[in-house]
């Protein structure tokens, strides 16, 4: 799922120029504080038995907090799908204004 | 708090922040509603293959039931917050720097 999402928007990453991995710092900021909110929750809902993983589908590796690998990669993987998205309607629809245009 | 109740939570924290704090109000930008729109279909992709395989599962006493292609409603509401999230600050971190420049 995660590999599908980062060959279903990496390539905008070339195809329209949208620069955001050269920005990672500007990216991993803006990513930064949300994740950790977001991982927060994650937490909270894993220890309450809110969701559950089946243990034969995940790599079986735990980070911090009991939260599965792909859980820490998905708070990346998909931020950085979404910030390709907008970038990539910028560069489609470059009359449009998001707010920090230069 | 249930799955519901935090999802609602969290798309009114991310609402707030977009509106009211960081004041980027991509909730009134048509760039934003593309990307929701190309982000959205995508989701209900990645969602459902994680639902119907059952590697995620949730306990039925902390959602509504009403579920989109397999996935809990409340998938939709915690994409929606985190994806106005992230990109609330990704733009506002873009003010700054061609603030900077100019």
């Amino acid at each position: 799922m995660l590999a599908f999402t980062v060959v279903g928007s990496f390539w905008l990453e070339i195809a329209l120029k949208v620069r955001v991995l050269r920005r990672i710092r500007r990216a991993l900021t803006a990513i930064a504080p949300v994740a950790m909110c977001f991982l927060l929750w994650d937490a909270y809902a894993i220890a309450n038995k809110h969701w559950f993983f089946d243990k034969k589908q995940i790599i079986g590796v735990f980070g911090p907090l009991n939260i599965p690998l792909e859980e820490y990669l998905f708070f990346i993987v998909i931020p950085l799908a979404a910030i390709m998205t907008i970038e990539a309607v910028r560069a489609v629809k470059k009359h449009w204004i998001i707010g920090d245009e230069k | 708090m249930s799955y519901s109740q935090i999802s609602i939570l969290a798309v009114i924290i991310a609402v707030i922040l977009d509106l009211f704090i960081i004041k980027t109000a991509l909730l009134k930008r048509a760039a934003f509603w593309s990307s929701y729109a190309i982000i959205l279909p995508f989701q209900f992709l990645t969602n459902w293959w994680l639902t119907s395989r059952n590697i995620v599962m949730y306990d039925p006493d902390v959602i509504t039931g009403i579920r989109f292609f397999s996935a809990p409603a409340e998938d939709v509401l915690f994409g929606f917050a985190l994806i106005l999230s992230v990109l609330s600050l990704w733009i506002n971190l873009g003010k700054r720097t061609s603030a900077n420049r100019s």
